[in-house]
C-alpha cells in the first residue's frame, strides 16, 4: 500500500523589530505587467556542517518556489555583499541595496533538542530597513522541503497579500508505452516536481482525470477498462485503498468533487447519451441534474456552492453552459468560434478556466461566470485540462507542443506572460493541484 | 438523440464547414469491406471467430470529425456484422466507441459512448439481442494508429466490434 502521509508542519510568528509603518514593498499580482521583484535570498545560516548544507538546500527549493512563480527574480548569490551571521541581526541594508535587492529573505536552520528541526525566517524591506514579517517552522528533518516550501509561501504572502501554493502537491496521469496500449498510471508529486510516487499499478485499467478532493486526502479519478463501462473511483492517499463510486450499468466518468467535499458532480452515460449527476457520497445517493438529447460533461461548481458549469453540445458544438446547483436555469456562456470544453471553476470565484479547440489548435483561456472577459493564456497543437493553484492565480494543464510529441505538464499566470514546464519523470497528463496541505 | 439520419448528416455538413481547419475534410473513413470470399474455403480462418470477423465481415465502422451518424458504409458494415451474429448465435460481442486525438479527454469519452452507442442500436434494429451487444466507449484513449495525421484521426473515429464470449 502507498502511503502518502504528510507530517505535521508547526508555524509560530518569531518577535523581533517592530511591525512596518508606513508604505510596504509590495506586488500587486492582479496587474496585466509585473515587473519581477528582485530578492537576495543568501544561504540559510546554520550552527553546524549538517545544518549548514540543509540550509543551502531548503534556500535552493525557495529560490526555485519564487522564481518559477514570476513574480520575484532572484539575484545570483555571488552578488551579495553581506554575509548574514545570525537571523536575529539586523542586517546591513546599504549592502543589500547596492546590489538592488528590494526584499531580503534571511534565515537560519536550527537542531530543536527533541531532534527535530526549526527553520527561522525574517523578510526585510531592503529600502525602508523594516521587517516585513517573521515566521518559524518546526518539522522533522526529513520533512524540510515542506518547510522551505512553507518559507516560499510565507515570503509571497507576505509581498501579495495573497496565499501562496507552494506546499501543495499534483495528482497526474503518467503514460508510458505505445500510443496504441498506453499504461496510465496515477503518480503523485510536490508542487515542484519534487518525491514522484505512482499510486496506482495500471495493470488491467487506465486511470484518467483524477480530482484532488478539497477537504480531504483524497482523489477521485476515472478508470478505463476492457470491454466494460469505465466508472468513477475514490482513492484514499493516506491507505491507498480505493473504491468504485456507485455501481452503474453506463459509463460514469469526468468526476470533480464539490467545493465542500461533501459531494462528487460527474457525468453518467445511459444508451449513449451523457448527463450530469451529483452524488452525495455519505449516503450515495444520486441526484441527476441535467436531462438533455446532447452531451453534458465535466461538471465543476463554483466555491459558494451555488453554480455548476459544465460542456454541453446541445447547440450543436460544444460550449461552456453555467446553471444552479440544483440544475435549473441553464444558460450558456461563450459564444465564440471553435469549441469550448473542460471548464473549471476558479477557488476565488471570479474566473473559469476552459480548453478551447479553434481551427486545429488548442487553447487553455478563462472567462468570467456571466461569459464575459474571455482571455486567452495558451496555445499549442494540443493544450488540455487545466486545473487551478488553490489561490486562484496559476493554472496548470497539459500539452503537446506537436503532433506526436508526448504530453507533459506545464503552469501558466493569469497574464499568460509566465509559462513554465513542470518537471516530470515522464510523459504526463491531467494535472490537479490540491488544497493547501494541513 | 431521436434525430433522423438525413437530418444528422445536414449537421455533420455544417459542423465540417465550421470546423474547417480543424480537421479532415473526409466525411467517412475508409471502411474495411468484406475481403473476396473465394479464400475462405482454403484458409484456416475458423468460422465465427474474431479473425473471422475481421476477415471476412469487417470489426470497424468510422465516423466523421466530432460526428457520431453512422454512413452508408458503416450501416453495410454493420449489416454484415448483423448477418455473422445470426449466423453464430452463440457470440456475444462489445462494440466500443473511439475518438481521434483533436478533442479533450472527457468529451471524448462521451463521444466515444454516443458512437458505440449508434453501432449497438443498428445491430439490434437488425434483430440481434440487445443482450449480445455491449457498448464500452474508450474515448481517445485507444487509438489504433498512434500517427497524428489527418488519415489515422479518421482511422481512430470508429467502434470497433469484438467477440468477448462464445458460448451459450
Amino acid at each position: 500500500m502507498i502511503r502518502q502521509a504528510v507530517l505535521a508542519i508547526l508555524a509560530a510568528m518569531i518577535g523581533f523589530a517592530a511591525t512596518p509603518a508606513g508604505a510596504r514593498v509590495r506586488i500587486d499580482i492582479t496587474q496585466a505587467n509585473v515587473e519581477p521583484m528582485p530578492i537576495a535570498v543568501p544561504d540559510f545560516m546554520g550552527g553546524d556542517s549538517d545544518m549548514t548544507g540543509l540550509g543551502r538546500d531548503i534556500t535552493g527549493v525557495i529560490m526555485a518556489d519564487l522564481d518559477r512563480s514570476g513574480l520575484f527574480s532572484v539575484i545570483d548569490q555571488r552578488a551579495y555583499v553581506e554575509k548574514l551571521s545570525s537571523v536575529d541581526v539586523r542586517p546591513r541594508f546599504a549592502d543589500w541595496r547596492i546590489i538592488n535587492a528590494q526584499v531580503l529573505v534571511a534565515g537560519e536552520v536550527r537542531q530543536t533538542p527533541d531532534g527535530r528541526i526549526e527553520v527561522a525566517t525574517r523578510v526585510w524591506d531592503v529600502y525602508s530597513n523594516e521587517q516585513l514579517g517573521a515566521v518559524s517552522f518546526k518539522t522533522p528533518a526529513d520533512n524540510w522541503r515542506r518547510a522551505a516550501h512553507k518559507v516560499a509561501d510565507f515570503v509571497y504572502k507576505s509581498l501579495t497579500g495573497e496565499e501562496g501554493y507552494f506546499d501543495t502537491r499534483i495528482v497526474y496521469v503518467y503514460e508510458t508505452g505505445p500510443k496504441e496500449k498506453r499504461t496510465k498510471r496515477l503518480m503523485i508529486m510536490d508542487q515542484d516536481g519534487a518525491n514522484p510516487v505512482l499510486l496506482t499499478d495500471g495493470l488491467n485499467y487506465q486511470a484518467l482525470t483524477p480530482r484532488f478532493s478539497p477537504t480531504q486526502q483524497q482523489i477521485t479519478y476515472m478508470a478505463l477498462f476492457d470491454n466494460k463501462p469505465g466508472q468513477v473511483y475514490l482513492f484514499n492517499i493516506e491507505t491507498g485503498e480505493q473504491e468504485q463510486l456507485g455501481t452503474f450499468r453506463g459509463m460514469t466518468f469526468a468526476p470533480r468533487f464539490t467545493p465542500d467535499g461533501t459531494r462528487v458532480l460527474m457525468s453518467m452515460e445511459r444508451a449513449g447519451n451523457s448527463d450530469v449527476f451529483q452524488m452525495e457520497l455519505a449516503t450515495r445517493r444520486l441526484t441527476r441534474l441535467t436531462d438533455n438529447p446532447g452531451i453534458d460533461v465535466s461538471p465543476t461548481m463554483s466555491p459558494d456552492g451555488r453554480r455548476i458549469a459544465f460542456t454541453s453540445d446541445r447547440g450543436g458544438a460544444e460550449q461552456i453552459y453555467v446553471m444552479n446547483s440544483d440544475g435549473s436555469g441553464q444558460k450558456r456562456i461563450t459564444f465564440g468560434d471553435g469549441r469550448y470544453q473542460t471548464p473549471v471553476w476558479s477557488p476565488r470565484g471570479d474566473l473559469i478556466a476552459f480548453t478551447r479547440l479553434y481551427q486545429g489548435r488548442f487553447y487553455i483561456g478563462v472567462i468570467r461566470p456571466d461569459g464575459s472577459g474571455e482571455r486567452l493564456l495558451t496555445e499549442s497543437y494540443l493544450d488540455e485540462g487545466p486545473t487551478w493553484a488553490p489561490n486562484g492565480r496559476v493554472l496548470m494543464f497539459f500539452r503537446e507542443a506537436s503532433p506526436g510529441s508526448g504530453p507533459s505538464l506545464w503552469s501558466v499566470d493569469l497574464t499568460g506572460r509566465n509559462l513554465r514546464r513542470v518537471r516530470t519523470p515522464g510523459d504526463s497528463s491531467d494535472p490537479a493541484w490540491s488544497p493547501p496541505l494541513p | 438523440m431521436n434525430v433522423n439520419f438525413s437530418m444528422k448528416m445536414i449537421g455533420a455538413v455544417g459542423l465540417m464547414a465550421l470546423a474547417a481547419a480543424c480537421s479532415s475534410t473526409k466525411s467517412t473513413g475508409p471502411d474495411v469491406a468484406a475481403t473476396d470470399n473465394s479464400n475462405t474455403g482454403v484458409s484456416s480462418i475458423v468460422a465465427g471467430s474474431q479473425e473471422d470477423l475481421e476477415q471476412n465481415v469487417g470489426h470497424r465502422v468510422f465516423f466523421g470529425y466530432d460526428q457520431y451518424s453512422l454512413t452508408p458504409q458503416a450501416q453495410a458494415t454493420l449489416q454484415r456484422q448483423a448477418d455473422f451474429l445470426k449466423q453464430h448465435s452463440n457470440v456475444r460481442v462489445v462494440v466500443s466507441g473511439n475518438c481521434d486525438e483533436r478533442g479533450t479527454r472527457e468529451y471524448n469519452l462521451a463521444l466515444g459512448a454516443r458512437r458505440a452507442e449508434a453501432a449497438r442500436a443498428y445491430l439490434v434494429s437488425m434483430g440481434i439481442d440487445s443482450s449480445r451487444v455491449t457498448a464500452v466507449s474508450y474515448g481517445k484513449e485507444r487509438p489504433i494508429d498512434p500517427r497524428s495525421t489527418e488519415e489515422a484521426w479518421s482511422l481512430n473515429r470508429n467502434a470497433t466490434t469484438t467477440i468477448s464470449a462464445v458460448g451459450a
